[in-house]
């Protein structure tokens, strides 16, 4: 079944870019987007989404302090954190939040399978 | 974001190349992680594009005291020079963040020119490579040279500078150990490297998103 992914990013750019990977896997899933994290969490409140894929470097609220904030209003939402910074505390944090790290620039490839093993949670979750 | 007048970029190819700047930064603090041994937080606020005079302008008015700078000259479809600017004063909190802080004065002085120039050479070929790699093109970076002077003397580099000369101009955070140092980086490109510029970051942005680009800005 079609889910909705949420996309928070500061660079527009960014924003297009993932959605033209998105489309490129899922054509019929429907997406939203925020350009920073106080517009994730308002939009995460009034919008359903099902998977989110948050921008680490952002102004305000970096990509791990929002994903930690969306978990706690919807847990045991399949979360992504996207960066090309690599550092072993960044990414460590990432998995220790229950988040997947990508790497950025996103590629089509990588989204999928992040996408594809979040679609097996959801599954596994309604069974 | 502080666009001054002309403006060089449309809203979304200033938004790629923000990004594109982002994306080097990012990795440049993967690489000084590595360097350092401790976790490096860089972020880059703002991108702009100015003209040669405002960005001296600009700089001359935020940092009244002298300033130290790592230069790098870069060739290819895209030719100029990048700078990562210092206020001189927090050149040694800079080594001190970078050698861990324990060091004797006399070491960490010793130490100035080394660490400098390394740090500016990761910073910006990261910066410089991203951009090159995202754009599929290659440049040239020359090694890293440290000088002391202020924004005219950096900006006014031979050789001489044409009038027509455009600065991409950026703000960067950079923190680790506690220490937390502002400083700047400055591109600064001729006119037909920045004609150059517009048009890959077009090709780029149609690459990236499968939209092709209104290109009323090519040949600018």
């Amino acid at each position: 079944m079609p889910y909705t992914l949420l996309i928070v990013d500061d660079s527009k750019l960014a924003r297009m870019a993932a959605t033209k990977a998105l489309k490129a896997r899922y054509p019929d899933w429907a997406r939203v987007e925020a350009a920073n994290g106080d517009e994730a969490v308002a939009l995460a409140k009034e919008t359903a989404f099902d998977i989110a894929l948050l921008d680490f470097n952002m102004p305000g609220r970096d990509g791990l302090q929002l994903a930690a904030d969306l978990l706690s209003l919807r847990p045991a939402t399949p979360l992504a954190i996207v960066s090309a910074n690599h550092q072993t505390e960044i990414v460590a944090r990432a998995k220790q939040i229950g988040a997947v790290f990508l790497q950025k620039p996103l590629n089509e490839q990588a989204l999928s399978a992040f996408l594809e093993e979040a679609v097996r949670r959801l599954e596994k979750g309604k069974a | 974001m502080t666009a001054a007048p002309p403006a060089f970029l449309t809203e979304l190819q200033l938004d790629a190349l923000t990004e594109l700047v982002n994306i080097g930064v990012s990795r440049a603090a993967s690489s000084l992680r590595e360097m350092v041994g401790a976790q490096v937080h860089l972020s880059v606020p703002t991108v702009s594009l100015q003209t040669r005079a405002r960005a001296i302008a600009i700089l001359s008015e935020r940092e009244i005291s002298n300033l130290v700078a790592v230069h790098q000259v870069f060739e290819g479809d895209i030719a100029g020079r990048a700078l990562l600017i210092f206020p001189e004063t927090k050149s040694l909190e800079l080594v001190r963040a970078i050698t861990g802080g324990d060091l004797p004065l006399e070491d960490i002085i010793e130490l100035e020119q080394e660490a400098l120039a390394e740090t500016g050479n990761i910073l910006l070929n990261s910066c410089l490579a991203t951009i090159a790699n995202m754009l599929h093109r290659s440049l040239k970076m020359s090694l890293p040279e440290v000088l002391r002077g202020d924004a005219s003397t950096f900006f006014s580099l031979d050789p001489t500078p044409q009038a027509g000369d455009v600065v991409m101009f950026l703000y960067i955070d950079f923190a680790v150990r506690e220490r937390d140092i502002s400083g700047y980086i400055a591109m600064i490109m001729d006119l037909p490297s920045l004609a150059a510029l517009v048009h890959l970051l077009d090709e780029f942005i149609e690459r990236e998103t499968g939209i092709a680009v209104n290109t009323e800005n090519d040949g600018a």
